[in-house]
């Protein structure tokens, strides 16, 4: 049994919160040098460049990259050997959110209820946390903020087994062409496949919030995410929408097993920021 | 693709120079307001109530703007998605508004009203708002502080870098740009 206290647990998500929404990965920064170099369109390159400036500022300057911080997504492994000590879980990860989006200086855009006041809550909680249990006594924290830009454009398609392959790749690039200039392409897609409604939805954010530089362990996935981010790049929406040949920076798959009648696919968008940060403690 | 710097209010002339793809720098004072700033005017227009500026001739931002830090006029400022705009924004582009910065589609009846009523639609680079912060000199909440980011508010802009994406005459750079590099 290992002891970590709620405090370093606050310590580090207000930390993570503005790590992820000021400092562009440097994974993200080399997949737009590589677009700028390749794209053909003068209005797609000038946008590139734009986000280049914009992500060098935003780090000297310790300034929100965008300013939609977005809800914040965390996704929490906590080893089952670990006691935490001085204060529960969920309100330690909250108590971070509030701290690290007050002190950085970042947008609130959280409401606490959806349809009838709207009001927002102040300092961004709560965050939308995905908890896990898993061996060990360390926790794992990754937080990945999520603009809404993108993430109006996600959808969910319930479809069948006999839907088979061209039902999953017709789904993307409906989602893709559909979501158009407003998740701020270059983007990068998150596509989960399989499990339940839910499981497909949590599978495609997961999805979303990994590396752009990664690919799926599963060959045919791995396969299948560069035959898509081909096709999803001939659609031509390009930088920003305004034409061109980088619609997307990389397509990500997270699979999970099914029902044998089912075939969810879900479609997360993310944009070009594509903004996480994580820590273990 | 040509180049134009041009100073708010627009001018009728000014706005009937523009193409899509045409690069627009622009100067002077424009007014922030997005979705429930958007509501608030059309429920002051219902009411015969007075908007927070005289929108004639002038260009709507929408922006919803992270906290300026010590010393800043703002925090990042990168447009939002306008279409969620579409429901209100013929009605102001019919009493006067001159054009609207944003990302993303506008609805047919937007696109409709700007070609019917001589206005523009500009595209900021979305994600960029680190950037675009520093062509803001000034931010002046006019109305509706209580709505916190979402408030309406004048900001004085130098040499905004925006592209014209609807034009007067019906052009859509979402439409014809994308269409020159769609091979599926």
């Amino acid at each position: 049994m290992r002891e970590i206290s709620a405090e370093t647990i606050t310590n580090t998500i207000a930390r993570l919160a503005i790590e992820a929404c000021c400092i562009l990965p440097a994974t993200t920064y080399a997949a737009m040098a590589a677009a700028r170099a390749a794209e053909p369109s003068p209005a797609g390159r000038d946008a590139l460049d734009q986000l280049m400036q914009n992500a060098v500022i935003a780090r000297s300057s310790m300034s929100p990259i965008c300013q939609d911080t977005g809800l914040a997504v965390v996704f929490a492994e906590i080893g089952q050997d670990v006691h935490i000590v001085g204060g529960n879980f969920e309100d330690a990860v909250n108590r971070g959110i509030a701290k690290g989006y007050t002190e950085g200086y970042l947008r609130k855009s959280s409401v606490a209820e959806p349809l009838f006041e709207r009001k927002n809550t102040g300092d961004n909680t709560p965050a939308v946390l995905h908890v896990r249990m898993v061996p060990g006594d360390h926790i794992r924290l990754k937080l990945a903020p999520k603009g809404a830009g993108s993430e109006n454009k996600g959808a969910l398609y319930m479809l069948v087994p006999a839907d088979g392959i061209e039902g999953v790749k017709n789904a993307v690039l409906e989602t893709v062409r559909h979501a158009g200039a407003s998740p701020c392409p270059p983007m990068v897609v998150g596509v989960g496949i399989g499990g339940n409604m839910e499981k497909a939805c949590l599978c495609a954010k997961i999805a979303c919030a990994r590396g752009i530089d990664t690919h799926n362990q599963d060959k045919r996935y791995a396969d299948l995410e560069d035959e898509l981010l081909a096709l999803v790049n001939r659609l031509g929406t390009g930088p920003q929408g305004l034409g061109g040949k980088n619609t997307a920076f990389k397509v990500n798959i997270e699979f999970c097993p099914t029902h044998i009648a089912s075939l969810p696919v879900a479609v997360n968008i993310n944009c070009n920021a594509a903004r996480h940060a994580e820590a273990v403690i | 693709m040509a180049q134009h710097h041009l100073a708010t209010p627009l001018a009728k002339d000014d706005i009937k120079k523009l193409r899509i793809g045409d690069l627009v720098y622009i100067t002077g004072t424009i007014y922030a307001a997005r979705d429930a700033a958007h509501k608030r005017m059309d429920e002051c227009l219902d009411k015969n109530m007075p908007l927070p500026a005289d929108l004639t001739g002038q260009i709507i931002y929408y922006v919803g703007p992270s906290p300026a830090k010590p010393g800043q006029a703002i925090g990042s400022a990168g447009p939002t998605t306008s279409g969620r705009m579409d429901a209100y924004t013929p009605r102001l582009l019919r009493l006067g508004l001159a054009g609207m910065i944003g990302k993303g589609n506008r609805s047919r009846q937007v696109m409709d009203a700007i070609r019917e009523n001589t206005c523009v639609y500009l595209a900021a680079t979305g994600g960029a708002g680190a950037l675009i912060a520093q062509c803001i000199k000034k931010y002046t909440v006019l109305a509706w502080p209580e709505l916190g980011t979402e408030a309406f508010a004048a900001m004085e802009v130098e040499n905004f870098p925006v592209t014209v994406v609807a034009d007067c005459w019906g052009g859509d750079l979402y439409e014809e740009g994308q269409k020159a590099y769609r091979s599926i």
